[in-house]
């Protein structure tokens, strides 16, 4: 039965699929903060890549904000991976924070000027936030968190914290949008590698419209001079052992020995030992890094959702069947407020 | 004014779950069902302003099939004042349930809708978003704060974004997802639960919403993710760092 289904939907959609992905491209909706792409939007243009072929060969990057730092970023955009063939800008004050309401109406109005047959963006609280809204407009399935492109309509992607993985035919009209999971896709090393600037032009707005409906009040960004949470190379990690906001700073401090990122787990931030944007899981953060270091972390499915695929995990927990344990490399039994001092001690400077 | 919540029926978020061995999805009969724990979070808030006195009635709403029910009970125990059921298919996408919302809202014309940020089965992240773009509504998402304003017609709402918060101001009627941070959901106590039982609950089918339920998505299977191999338990901090310089190589 299932056969047959499967085989009336190839009959079905093979042919329109392929004659909808001739002649037409892909877009990436991009972030960008002070003049430059976001690490994500990089990692989205690498995902977007590999969605060309010979019948969806162009890649085009939107970009929408206003003044100088926008052109900035379009300029810098326009030369930073060699399979750009354009740059769209949207210059207007509407797009002066990145409100879903106008984002998702430009994106609908881009989408019916150039019909593309993708359209791709990275799973940030931005993605997560306009994508959805801009594919209801235009009345198609967005499949969000994509950690895999196995052909140009099919897609693997995290089900139940992570602990399954969907492989999702895409079989509906134009275009096929997407949100990606950033870190299985790191942008690539050859970034300064200058190619040809990609042509900047302007998106014509004179059809906009008024948007009113949604106002901009003000954002509360925790200055730190650690590395991003989502794209370090070594992670920290402290759950609710460590009993206390001051406590918690013991964590910091490994973390300024190796140079790496605090993250905590959801026990930790109710707790109010650290601020929300550092939880790490199914519902916070995703992270990948070449290290992760889980102190008094018990290893819940969702935190587990959050960090499973970091290449090195390691774990110190007094409890010796913590869950943790089951996914650390290296494990460590034993009180953290004894270990972490002497790995702090012990560690080789950063280099 | 009338809030309307969404609530969806999924495996309880402390199952481990089980891949069905033909690969087609997830083991979900005799597993436990809870309602998504965003799910709670959006009805808590509903009721809280409820009881605030700037709502007047919290009608709680679940799409799928007739075990949805029980979900809706217990929304109804937590202090929801009705129930909307529509009946339909497990397997329904974001949009076809964004669709359903419009058409339910199209009825019964509520001030706000609120939603959970994402289920934890299916970690879409879609729905209110879609919802609040059919409706051409306002969208606060990831909301860990609400403050209503019934004089001026607006929410203000804090959002959790990458990197910090965002506050926003919506006009009503609005479009709220719920982040984990928004409140602490209460228990339905045993009076309320048998209170709960004669509340109604109003069934309906997506045809009597005039709703096309059409499918561009097709799930070709289901696997387990890879098996990280076993580690190893160390006995010293020395031992440990040891491994990761010469054996990991990462420090």
């Amino acid at each position: 039965m299932l056969r047959a289904i499967t085989l009336r939907h190839l009959i079905a959609h093979a042919p329109r699929s392929i004659y909808s992905c001739r002649h037409l491209g892909t877009l990436v909706i991009a972030e960008h903060e002070g003049g430059s792409l976001s690490g994500t939007s990089l990692s989205s243009i690498e995902a977007a890549s590999k969605l060309l072929c010979k019948d969806n060969n162009s890649l085009s990057l939107l970009l929408a904000g206003t003044g100088p730092s926008l052109q900035e970023a379009a300029t810098n955009a326009a030369s930073c991976h060699p399979c750009i063939s354009q740059v769209l800008v949207a210059d207007s004050d509407k797009f002066k924070h990145t409100l879903a309401e106008p984002w998702a109406k430009l994106i609908h109005l881009v989408q019916q000027k150039h019909e593309y047959s993708h359209i791709v963006t990275a799973s940030s609280s931005f993605g997560k936030n306009i994508l959805p809204r801009a594919a209801a407009l235009l009345d198609v399935s967005p499949i969000t968190d994509v950690i895999e492109i196995s052909e140009p309509r099919t897609f693997v992607r995290p089900i139940y914290a992570g602990n399954a993985l969907c492989t999702i035919r895409y079989t509906g009209s134009n275009p096929c949008m997407l949100t990606i999971r950033s870190t299985s896709f790191p942008a690539s090393a050859s970034l300064d590698s200058k190619t040809n600037a990609a042509p900047i032009h302007q998106v014509d707005l004179s059809s906009f419209g008024e948007e009113g409906s949604c106002r901009y009040v003000k954002q509360s960004k925790q200055e730190s001079e650690r590395p991003d949470l989502g794209s370090a190379r070594v992670v920290i990690t402290g759950g609710r052992a460590l009993k206390s906001a001051e406590n918690f700073k013991i964590v910091e401090k490994l973390a300024e020995k190796l140079g790496a990122a605090v993250g905590a787990t959801r026990a930790a931030v109710d707790a109010g030992y650290v601020p929300n944007e550092l939880q790490v899981g199914q519902t916070g953060k995703i992270v990948a890094p070449q290290l992760y270091m889980a102190f008094g972390v018990s290893g819940a499915i969702q935190h587990i959702a959050g960090m499973r695929d970091s290449k090195v995990i390691v774990a110190v927990n007094k409890d010796a069947d913590a869950p943790i344990f089951q996914v650390a490399d290296y494990g460590l039994v034993g009180d953290l407020f004894e270990i972490i001092p002497e790995l702090i001690e012990k560690l080789p400077e950063k280099k | 004014m009338k809030i309307m919540v969404a609530i969806k029926r999924v495996v309880d978020y402390a199952v481990k779950i089980r891949i069905k061995s033909d690969k087609t999805g997830v083991e979900t009969s005799n597993v436990k069902m809870s309602m998504n724990p965003f799910c709670e979070i959006a009805l808590e808030e509903a009721l809280k302003i409820k009881e605030s006195k700037l709502a007047s009635e919290v009608i709680a709403v679940s799409i799928g099939p007739a075990q949805c029910v029980d979900t809706l009970r217990t929304g109804l125990a937590m202090g929801a004042d009705r129930a909307i059921h529509v009946d339909a298919p497990a397997t329904l996408f974001p949009l076809s349930i964004a669709k359903i919302l419009k058409a339910l809202v199209d009825v019964e014309k509520p001030g706000l809708l609120i939603l959970g940020k994402q289920a934890i089965d299916d970690d879409c992240n879609q729905t209110g978003q879609m919802v609040a773009g059919l409706l051409n509504w306002p969208q606060g998402t990831f909301a860990s704060k609400v403050v209503l304003d019934k004089e001026k017609n607006v929410a203000t709402v804090d959002r959790e974004v990458d990197g910090g918060l965002e506050t926003l101001c919506l006009d009503l009627p609005a479009v709220i997802t719920t982040d984990l941070r928004l409140n602490q959901p209460r228990y339905a106590t045993l009076p309320n639960i048998m209170k709960a039982k004669s509340k109604p609950i109003k069934k309906m089918t997506p045809q009597e919403l005039k709703v096309e339920i059409r499918s561009d998505m097709e799930v070709l299977h289901v696997k387990e993710p890879q098996k990280r191999k076993a580690g190893v338990i160390l006995s010293s901090v020395d031992e440990l760092i040891d491994k990761l310089k010469n054996e990991a190589h990462v420090i």
